[in-house]
């Protein structure tokens, strides 16, 4: 134990715990569980094999007039569906995994500082959701585009009007959506409780606005989160009710911003 | 040093802890002792700042836990065992922990190498017994090599060995002069490793004392008296205010006079004593003395048993 003296000595003498500090071991947590890894490679493949698939399946089975009505990038981007699954299940484990374990105590033990450990999860998520989820986004529009018979009218180009900002917009709601899930799991705690929530959030309003009446659908349908945010990853949008793809996705925003608001706002004030 | 002034919890209608003061100092092994629910681990996590006090403070050399920048340099915690993400590996978890306090790599294979998980470093720690769950978290308790030491019953789920390098381990860290604090409900592991002890009841303070004197003052000690004139001694004994038992034909066992004192009525007497000795309680029969009104658990039939380890 004399060995440790020394240490003490040359290691007390450091200035104060930096944000870049807590960022560098989030961003270990992040890359060490094997829960990243697979949630993402999930992701991945989702988004690429189904936008592949959809070009090769779709160029045939539609006709002239329907394919004039849709959006190219966006049937490129069908993967979405699923690979937001993935990403939103893996924005809420970032915060829960560590209360389901424990480990959240271990945590703010090396980083009382609570909020400073809130936002550095939520930056370290949303960079490596934005490479991955804008990396997937441009291999699911590539693959679509290579499925499709030469000459196709669904063939589009990065120069076309929208299609650039709409195949970043894949990434950028994907990384949104895996923000809103950490919110709510900052705000929750508990991963099945974040998960059910994020995901109600998203599939059930489309449910209920159906049954309810058209005007409904009009007015209050294109604030939901899902639709408002879908809209970045659509080049040309054929629905005249749809908010614009930029004031969608900051509508989209907004509801993650508050969830993580709401999750740093409660973090100082609970037990952990 | 840790030191808490009136400290209380209410977790809803249950007072946790309740109006605790007390100080554990350097240099020493500071035993927490009292029964399950007596709030030792809720004033542990009052300590490190994962839970607020309703009142009262709690600080760590001077400090309160939640305005310490880099903690892990002053305050090293073993809270709850395999409290890590399974899926990280040993080094991986100490890695992101010493990340986030600027502690050097070459440090957190030093603790591995210390605590004996070198080998197994690499392994997910979901894989991990008991025991090396437990090493983990001491390991990751010295990464910042703190002068104060936390411990929540850290000797769970060792092995005899383990047992014997974890009090070997604690009493070396207090004899460099740290604060060691440490819970345990193993009463002869606390009567080995601890200098102090701080014993509470129901969230309140009901000792805090060096290890002899809490020993030596309860019901338990007394001085047994052998003699085979036993009847003489004992109303002699008596006469000078002396509580005796008779235990066998020449066995007296008495309390409220010392040993010298028995000596000398024995001598003065003509009496001869054929064995003469200071009998102390154990630290188990003190604590259940102590502790006796304060058992938030029992069973029905007996209410001297305290229900089975809800840990």
């Amino acid at each position: 134990m004399t060995a440790l003296a020394p240490a003490r000595t040359q290691m007390s003498h450091r200035p104060l715990t930096g944000l870049l500090d807590v960022l560098r071991s989030e961003f270990l947590k992040l890359r060490s569980v094997p829960s990243t890894f697979w949630t993402l490679t999930v992701a991945v493949l989702s988004n690429v094999g189904l936008g592949a698939a959809s070009g090769a399946v779709l160029a045939g089975r539609l006709s002239a007039s329907e394919k004039a009505t849709a959006d190219g990038v966006r049937l490129a981007l069908a993967g979405i569906h699923l690979s937001q699954i993935a990403f939103g299940v893996l924005g809420v484990l970032v915060i829960t995994g560590e209360y389901g374990t424990g480990m959240i105590r271990a945590t703010l033990s090396a980083v009382p500082q609570r909020r400073t450990v809130l936002t550095a999860k939520a930056l370290v998520f949303t960079a490596t959701a934005l490479v991955v989820g804008t990396l997937s986004s441009f291999g699911a529009y590539f693959a679509f585009q290579a499925a499709l018979p030469a000459g196709d009218s669904l063939k589009s180009s990065l120069a076309d009007p929208g299609v650039l900002r709409a195949v970043f917009g894949g990434g950028l709601y994907l990384a949104a959506l895996g923000l809103l899930g950490l919110g709510l799991g900052a705000v929750i705690r508990v991963s099945a409780g974040a998960i059910a929530v994020l995901f109600g959030l998203l599939f059930v309003p489309p449910i209920l606005l159906a049954m309810l009446p058209h005007s409904w659908q009009t007015t209050v349908g294109p604030y939901v989160p899902m639709q408002a945010g879908e809209q970045i990853y659509v080049a040309v949008s054929h629905e005249a009710a749809a908010l614009a793809p930029w004031a969608g996705f900051g509508v989209f925003t907004l509801y993650a911003a508050f969830a993580l608001g709401l999750g740093l706002f409660l973090i100082n004030r609970r037990d952990a | 040093m840790i030191e808490a002034i009136g400290l209380s919890k209410r977790y809803g209608d249950t007072l946790a802890v309740d109006d605790l003061s007390f100080t554990v100092p350097p240099g020493a092994v500071t035993g927490f002792l009292g029964p399950n629910g007596a709030g030792k681990s809720t004033t542990m996590r009052l300590i490190l700042g994962l839970d607020a006090p309703t009142c009262g403070t709690v600080t760590v050399n001077g400090k309160p836990y939640r305005s310490l920048r880099r903690p892990l340099f002053e305050v090293g915690a073993l809270l709850e065992a395999k409290a890590v993400h399974g899926g990280r590996s040993a080094f991986n978890h100490l890695m992101s922990l010493a990340l986030s306090n600027g502690i050097p790599r070459s440090r957190v294979e030093k603790v591995l190498e210390q605590v004996g998980l070198r080998s197994v470093a690499r392994k997910r720690s979901g894989g991990f017994s008991l025991g090396m769950g437990q090493r983990l978290g001491i390991a990751a308790a010295l990464l910042g090599d703190p002068g104060v030491l936390i411990f929540d019953e850290p000797v769970n789920g060792l092995d005899p060995e383990g047992v014997l390098w974890i009090r070997t381990l604690l009493k070396a860290l207090a004899a460099e002069g740290r604060t060691v604090f440490l819970s345990s409900h193993l009463m002869s592991e606390m009567a080995i490793t601890a200098d102090r002890l701080i014993v509470i009841g129901r969230g309140r303070l009901i000792a805090q004392t060096t290890i002899e004197d809490f020993l030596s003052g309860g019901d338990g000690s007394f001085v047994r008296a052998r003699s085979a004139e036993a009847d003489a001694l004992a109303v002699l004994l008596q006469a000078r205010g002396g509580t005796v038992v008779r235990q066998s034909v020449d066995t007296l066992h008495v309390t409220g006079v010392d040993a010298g004192a028995v000596g000398e009525i024995a001598r003065t007497a003509g009496v001869a004593l054929l064995e003469l000795s200071t009998r102390q309680s154990t630290l188990e029969q003190r604590y259940m003395e102590l502790t006796g009104d304060s058992v938030d658990y029992r069973t029905a039939e007996d209410p001297s048993v305290p229900a089975p380890n809800r840990n």
